[in-house]
């Protein structure tokens, strides 16, 4: 299908600006510079989301990533920046490459040789037998491919998407995480201030 | 495209951030760091709701057809505690910079004053 060459186009188009701008974020010396590259990484991975049919978490992303939390870091940056060590690395600089590179090695290894399909066939086991092997009769020859080759939502869930599947669950299933999340932003909000007034003011 | 790239450039940015947090100095440089581990968490758990839950639904399971969107749902609480955590870190740098005219954290081992 036309429409899957594009979306692979685009999505290793997105992986190496991603990558690339992630590499530029902890390498590059110029602080203010790895605060740009910061919001490059953000606009990408909204374009990942966009992907992968999630829309809404696109915009919430430029709006608070890119609109809030990078221009936050580049007054942060202009406000304390120190010219003389910019963005320098520390002692730890070896260990941390390689702690870093094996987690890197251990998480791909996993993503790469473990049989979704089959991990999906398992948490169905012995509750949904019933039903899993009435499915598996129905089941065309084309979803067997569906898992690795993109498109995975079918259009009754993007529909459910669209008329605020999200923001039920927001304030139904997950009503209390919510509101916990508006009382600690609320904190952090009091504590940020109090932190940046200082003492004695 | 497919779960398994997207989990891939997930992992690769998750541990860029960790390396960046593990071995800068600044304290921003740090903060920026943690920022790109959160995206590769975000990333992981959008794409598990997009390819995995719905592979799960195919076979009859209907509780699993919200599941699409929990992935969803973590990753905006994710993005929450990020801006929470951004907000109250560059108090704590501002901070450290009135006190300590820097903003190095190896100056900065013990968090007095």
């Amino acid at each position: 299908m036309g429409a899957e060459w594009f979306k692979d186009v685009v999505f290793w188009a997105l992986a190496v600006v991603a990558i690339a701008g992630a590499l530029g974020v902890v390498m590059v010396r110029d602080l203010f510079r790895a605060a740009l590259l910061l919001a490059t990484v953000f606009v990408a991975v909204g374009g990942f989301y966009v992907l992968m049919n999630a829309e809404f978490l696109a915009v919430v992303q430029i709006l608070i990533y890119v609109g809030a939390i990078a221009v936050l870091f580049i007054f942060g940056v202009m406000l304390t920046r120190d010219v003389q060590q910019g963005n320098a690395p520390n002692r730890l600089q070896i260990p941390a490459g390689i702690v870093s590179a094996l987690l890197l090695a251990a998480m791909i290894f996993t993503a790469v040789t473990t049989d979704w399909r089959e991990l999906a066939d398992v948490g169905l086991e012995g509750k949904y037998q019933a039903a899993q092997t009435q499915a598996v009769g129905i089941m065309d020859k084309g979803d067997a491919e569906q898992l690795t080759t993109g498109s995975g939502l079918s259009g009754k869930e993007v529909k459910s998407v669209a008329e605020g599947g999200l923001a039920d669950l927001l304030v139904g299933e997950f009503v209390l995480p919510f509101e916990a999340v508006s009382l600690l932003l609320l904190a952090a909000a009091i504590g940020g201030l109090a932190l940046a007034r200082g003492r004695g003011r | 495209m497919s779960l398994e790239s997207m989990l891939v450039v997930a992992a690769v940015l998750f541990c860029i951030g960790l390396y960046g947090a593990l071995a800068r100095r600044n304290f921003i440089a740090v903060l920026m760091s943690i920022e790109l581990m959160f995206n590769g968490v975000n990333l992981t758990l959008v794409a598990m709701g997009h390819w995995l839950i719905p592979y799960l639904a195919r076979y009859g399971v209907q509780e699993t057809l919200s599941g699409v969107l929990t992935g969803q749902v973590f990753a905006v609480f994710i993005i929450t505690v990020a801006a929470a955590e951004i907000a109250l870190g560059l108090g704590i740098v501002f901070a450290m910079f009135r006190t300590n005219e820097s903003v190095d954290l190896t100056d900065a081992a013990a968090m007095r004053h």
